[in-house]
């Protein structure tokens, strides 16, 4: 490796084998680069400020935080909020919603920039192509605010998707207060904002899959169709794995974002997750140490499962993270 | 040509209409708020359904939004935190990246490990915000600007957009006398403009969409960014407050300024878009096949 080129290779007479030998190579390493350390002294700071402070003050999770005692001299409580959390029946309510809305999301959001990708690669007018990729990807750009508030005003009574679905045979009714279709909007209107440019990253995978393989697949005998499965499916299958991975380790992160905007109280039974829990709980009504508990639960989780996800893809098909 | 079979054409007929539906699905809700957005109100109100065209005409409704001094607030401080906050990004990113792609830095390992471990696992919602309290920040414009700093999947791109510089390059910048400070402003940074522009982007849209930030750390109206004013008008509704509808002569007035306030928050990123667009599906790119 190129990385480790200056330094004696192991196996060397130079071999740090001892405490001693390990400190004077440090040594010898901050004299050499001093420059380069003092460069990276801001970004050293802001992750240890900005990422690994958070992560000690979620210690407050198991304390019972006081604002005027601080972090440190806060009483310890153990265990006490997980366990209010796991009684509470918020618990399986917000639970239950994390989890439904991204096992949608993994059902029909995920596969459809692959299969919008697949259909892309199909097309043989370069002008078409480029077409509908710039208007499909155009949604992405506009903000989650605009994107919402459009939403929110379709979804009326009178509004454009309230009479489209009673076209087919859909009561009209303000759409985003009937906690039965909450879910359906939110991984609808994701899909539509989502789609093009999701497709992207599958497009630039594509772009590597040797040409010589479709010839040989003609060569065989096999039609359009036949080629997209056997050939462009699983050429863009190690990209496929690996954003399936992330997206199995973000299970739990239910952007909070645009739940905050969508709901309203009549829609909490399967609207409320995780994420908006915690800012209600936390942030406006202050319950410092229990939404902390409640987000490093979370937290935990979400690791978990990737973890999880990245071990089985390795024993699986070789791909993953790490 | 090859030839093309039966199959092949239907394949491709069906590929073409389920594009071109695509397509309008997409487009049609932007065109149905442009045409609300000059209607008439009371037409407006009585017309349930698709668009074809604006139900009449009328001006009313932009006029207002334009005079609505909070809109006027909201996109003097937006342009505020997507210039200040993009610069600051950009260099800060690029100079820690600049370190991390070092190759004769011994510790690079282990503050990569840490690094990649924050994309990962953070302490949560309500630890940042508590930091964010005592340091002070606060209902201050940095509060929207240093959290941020650096997203580490951009410093993860730029790093190893950096590793592919030929070292060769360096190392004769060094035999002239250049420090690492040189080699990175007049070696690194010239040879990267495009990638550069590629995070200015990345960077500028985040800022200029980002609004729940500001509404977990700003309580001082006067310091919103235009996304928190949008959320006032577009979900809370509250267009009567922010506009002196009371005031105005039709009572269905609020309808139409709502689409006019889309149109005017909307039209600065569609008039960028198509000059960006290429440039942010290379960024993708970059991203997609070196990570």
């Amino acid at each position: 490796m190129a990385d480790t080129a200056s330094y004696p290779k192991p196996g060397t007479a130079y071999r740090p084998s001892r405490a001693g030998e390990y400190g004077r190579m440090l040594r010898k390493d901050f004299a050499k680069n001093k420059y380069i350390y003092a460069l990276s002294l801001i970004g050293i700071a802001y992750y240890l400020i900005f990422k690994y402070v958070p992560m000690y003050g979620a210690l407050i999770a198991f304390k019972n935080y006081v604002p005027s005692k601080g972090i440190l001299e806060s009483p310890w409580v153990g265990f006490k909020h997980f366990q209010d959390f796991f009684g509470s029946h918020y618990f399986w309510r917000i639970l239950r919603n994390t989890l439904l809305i991204n096992v949608y999301e993994l059902i029909f959001a995920f596969p459809a920039p692959i299969i919008l990708a697949l259909l892309l690669n199909e097309v043989r007018r370069s002008s078409f192509k480029r077409m509908v990729q710039t208007i499909t990807y155009l949604p992405h750009f506009v903000s989650l605010v605009v994107i919402c508030g459009m939403l929110i005003d379709f979804s009326q009574k009178a509004g454009l998707l309230s009479t489209i679905l009673a076209w087919f045979g859909v009561e009209r009714q303000n759409l985003l207060l009937n906690p039965d279709l909450f879910r359906s909007l939110y991984i609808g209107s994701g899909i539509w904002q989502g789609i093009g440019w999701g497709s992207i990253i599958y497009l630039a995978a594509l772009t590597s899959i040797d040409t010589q393989l479709y010839d040989a697949a003609t060569v065989d005998g096999a039609n359009r169709w036949k080629q997209m499965l056997h050939v462009t499916l699983p050429g863009i299958m190690p990209t496929i794995v690996i954003l399936l991975i992330l997206q199995i380790g973000g299970m739990m992160n239910v952007g909070f974002e645009k739940i905050i905007l969508l709901y309203n109280s009549q829609t909490y039974e399967t609207a409320d997750v995780i994420s908006s829990f915690v800012y209600r709980r936390g942030i406006l009504e202050a319950n410092y140490s229990y939404s902390t508990a409640v987000g490093l639960f979370n937290s935990l989780v979400n690791f978990a499962l990737l973890l999880i996800a990245n071990r089985i893809s390795r024993k699986v098909n070789e791909t993953s993270l790490w | 040509m090859t030839h093309r079979s039966i199959g092949d054409k239907l394949f491709d007929t069906c590929n073409y209409i389920l594009l071109s539906g695509l397509m309008i699905v997409t487009l049609y809700p932007f065109l149905y708020v442009l045409f609300a957005s000059l209607s008439t109100p009371s037409e407006l109100v009585k017309h349930t359904g698709i668009l074809w065209k604006p139900a009449g005409f009328y001006l009313e409704g932009y006029k207002l939004v334009l005079k609505n001094p909070m809109i006027a607030v909201g996109y003097k401080n937006t342009l505020f935190y997507v210039t200040a906050g993009t610069v600051l990004n950009v260099f800060f990113t690029a100079l820690f990246a600049f370190v991390l792609s070092r190759r004769d830095l011994y510790w690079k390992k282990y503050m990569m490990m840490m690094i990649v471990f924050t994309m990962f696992f953070s302490g949560g919602l309500i630890p940042e915000y508590m930091l964010i309290k005592n340091l002070g920040l606060l209902d201050t414009r940095w509060s929207l600007i240093v959290p941020g700093l650096i997203a580490t999947w951009n410093l993860i791109i730029m790093r190893t957009s950096f590793q592919s510089i030929p070292y060769e390059l360096e190392e004769a910048a060094k035999m002239d006398g250049a420090s690492d400070w040189t080699v990175f402003a007049k070696v690194i940074l010239p040879l990267s403009v495009p990638l550069l522009a590629v995070m200015v982007l990345f960077y500028g849209v985040a800022h200029w969409n980002a609004w729940a930030s500001a509404l977990i750390y700003l309580r001082d109206r006067d310091l919103f960014p235009l996304q928190l004013v949008l959320r006032e008008i577009l979900i809370q509704n509250s267009t009567t407050e922010t506009t002196n509808l009371s005031t105005a002569s039709d009572p269905f007035l609020g309808e139409v300024v709502k689409y006019a306030t889309i149109i005017v928050a909307t039209v600065p990123i569609l008039i960028v878009y198509p000059l960006i667009q290429r440039h942010f599906t290379k960024g993708v790119m970059i991203g997609a096949l070196k990570g």
